[in-house]
């Protein structure tokens, strides 16, 4: 009955997003019912829509992850975009580095490389750099937060246009291929490629770019379930989030926590990267993200901070991206920008019900907090 | 060398920063209330798109100004009422509001004028280049006056600092925080105006492209002060200036990167915000929703 219960708010606050919505879709001449048809009918075909659909979702289920995760710490990650940014410009460059030599069809070599290491020890190198870029950009905040008591609000913000600008930095000046007109690195080697599910999924065309990050994404899932329920350091997060004097006078370290819990939510945001450029792009290409930073924040609003909350919230997402699509050709006036209206409204809906009144800013914005 | 530091350089700072003062004077009112407000970006967005259409509509700037003044404190009260009415988490809301300003105006401009990439072009002789530019400056000095020397500027700093003694004095929190809220979205409506009907000549998707974040860091830079904040915005607005100056000029034989000049307001604003260039104190109550006591 209680389970019932915490399904149902998430679920009024998403009907709502969508009456609302439908009333803008009716102001500007069109049909919600139709509209709404495109944007959620196309999601389920198979191979195409459960394909993109699954695909769209993964950047969301990790990037959900991440701020549920430093929501339970009490910590707003707002960060998640840069945090996956420089995530994805470390895989590309432990890829590029060891993946051996890539050369185009003339046969030039537009690759970095230094050596070549065999895919069996190059991908998880590569998946480990992404976990571990993620995680110290994530600490960044949070070390700032636990020593001087600066808000991790505005610093995530702020190292969010830092992380792209970096990026961008080091693609444009070193990792280029010189006369690539398109603002993006070098091919990844081969070995670092990971596989299409097509390849596994009898049925599944591999052309469909959903791949093995969705397998790892759900494993996420069940490693955050586990780490903040299952072990020492998640109930010290939790009770860290719940009530930090309490925490601090039960002899948690306050400070440690933050950092912790910053570092974990900037990794899982990081494997973001692994999606994208292992699996996707083969190399890092400026401004990939499709907000999915900010996006991740709705997601693990709307699944209440719990890991199967976030997946089913990051699907639901990734849904209505996916429509998008089909609601630009197929309506008259409605374009995909619906989608960015409807996540507004979503949060907002999720974020008025007295539950989570306060919760985050609770932390003392933007004090010197002797914490 | 000596010909980048000019009359011109000086210019661009001022129209560069123009944008930045305004929303960061509307963040101050909001902030100075008790009030996170971080949608400033959604707020600009929705000043720029209402001044292009209205003014296209109605060839006339200054009903564009007003109209995006309008749309400024209706989408502003969004956040006002989610944030005092419901006492929903401020930081959230105004994240709402930023991701809705990225479809809204493009889902309207789709309706309105067949394309959700930009509004039609205005000519140049219904634009308005430099009276935003005396407004901002003019707004700072009322604002330090209204603040600091007035009484409702007195209950915005009693509200933000302590709601509990100014309710026990008789202020009544909610309306001067609703004030200070929607007085956010003028402001930085107007802001948003200058740039599609000022700077420019009509809106794109995004046009903002994060300077409500960069105004929210020069309000924090300048520790929520009216003329501290203008400085800090004169000073973001001349990285900007520089940036574009320096595109392809060499120090030494190496080009200067332009990402490098992009994040010196980011980096600031963190090195600020550390306490490392004097105490940034924020409003005592700000970012907590205010509960009446039995």
């Amino acid at each position: 009955m209680k389970l019932l219960r915490e399904l149902l708010f998430p679920f009024i606050a998403v009907v709502a997003a969508f009456v609302v919505g439908g009333i803008f879709v009716l102001a500007i001449g069109d049909s919600p019912i139709e509209t709404y048809r495109q944007l959620l009918g196309n999601a389920f075909s198979w191979p195409d829509g459960i394909g993109y659909t699954l695909f769209n979702a993964t950047p969301l289920i990790f990037t959900g992850l991440a701020v549920a995760v430093a929501f339970r710490c009490g910590l707003l990650n707002i960060g998640a975009e840069g945090q996956l940014y420089v995530a994805a410009f470390a895989t590309a460059w432990v890829a590029m580095k060891f993946g051996g030599v890539v050369v185009d069809v003339s046969g030039h070599n537009v690759s970095y490389s230094w050596m070549t290491l065999p895919a069996l020890i190059l991908v998880p190198l590569a998946i480990c750099a992404a976990i571990f870029a993620g995680a110290v950009w994530g600490a960044i905040p949070g070390f700032l937060k636990a020593r001087f008591g600066s808000h991790e609000v505005i610093n995530t913000i702020m190292l969010n246009f830092v992380a792209v600008a970096l990026c961008s930095y080091f693609t444009q000046y070193h990792y280029k291929v010189p006369g690539d007109p398109i603002l993006e690195s070098a091919p990844i080697g081969d070995g670092a490629h990971i596989a299409h599910l097509g390849k596994f999924i009898p049925g599944l065309p591999e052309r469909i770019p959903l791949n093995l990050a969705f397998i790892f994404a759900l494993i996420a899932c069940a490693l955050v379930y586990i780490f903040l329920w299952k072990t020492k350091w998640g109930y010290e997060i939790r009770a860290t989030g719940a009530n930090p004097s309490a925490a601090e006078y039960g002899g948690i370290s306050v400070r440690k926590q933050i950092v912790l819990a910053m570092a974990v939510s900037g990794g899982l945001a990081g494997m973001v990267g692994v999606n994208e450029v292992l699996g996707y792009h083969h190399r890092y290409y400026d401004g990939f993200s499709d907000n999915y930073g900010f996006t991740g924040i709705a997601v693990a609003l709307l699944g209440r901070n719990h890991p199967v909350g976030v997946l089913l919230a990051a699907i639901l997402f990734a849904v209505l991206l996916r429509g998008g699509i089909f609601v630009d050709a197929f309506t008259d006036h409605v374009s995909k920008d619906i989608v960015q209206i409807l996540q507004a409204l979503v949060i907002l809906f999720v974020a008025v019900k007295p539950n989570f009144r306060g919760a985050f800013s609770r932390f003392g914005m933007l004090k010197r907090s002797k914490v | 060398m000596r010909d980048l530091f000019n009359v011109g350089l000086l210019l661009s700072t001022i129209r560069l920063a123009t944008p930045l003062i305004l929303a960061a004077l509307g963040g101050l009112y909001s902030e100075r209330s008790g009030v996170i407000n971080i949608a400033l970006e959604g707020l600009m967005l929705a000043g720029a798109f209402t001044a292009a259409s209205v003014t296209h509509y109605l060839q006339n700037p200054w009903a564009g100004l007003i109209a995006a003044i309008g749309a400024g404190v209706l989408i502003a009260s969004i956040h006002a009422v989610a944030c005092i009415r419901f006492k929903a988490d401020q930081v959230v809301t105004g994240a709402a509001i930023n991701i809705l300003m990225i479809g809204l105006p493009p889902f309207i401009s789709g309706a309105l004028f067949l394309s959700t990439g930009s509004t039609p072009q205005i000519p140049v002789n219904k634009l308005i280049p430099w009276t935003p530019v005396v407004i901002a400056f003019l707004l700072v000095f009322v604002t330090w006056y209204v603040l600091y020397k007035t009484p409702f500027g007195l209950r915005l700093r009693a509200v933000g600092e302590n709601p509990e003694a100014a309710d026990a004095a008789g202020i009544s929190v909610t309306k001067i925080r609703y004030t200070g809220v929607l007085l956010s979205g003028a402001l930085a409506g107007i802001g948003g105006a200058y740039l599609s009907i000022g700077q420019s000549s009509l809106f794109t998707r995004n046009m903002t492209s994060g300077r409500g974040f960069i105004a929210l860091a020069a309000l924090i830079f300048g520790k929520w002060r009216p003329v501290q904040t203008m400085l800090a915005c004169l000073l973001f607005g001349f990285t900007d200036a520089i940036a574009i100056q320096l595109q392809g000029v060499r120090f030494g034989g190496e080009e200067i990167p332009n990402q490098f000049i992009q994040i010196i307001p980011y980096l600031l604003t963190i090195i600020v915000l550390a306490g490392f260039i004097g105490t940034s104190r924020a409003p005592r109550a700000l970012g907590q929703p205010y509960e009446k006591e039995r």
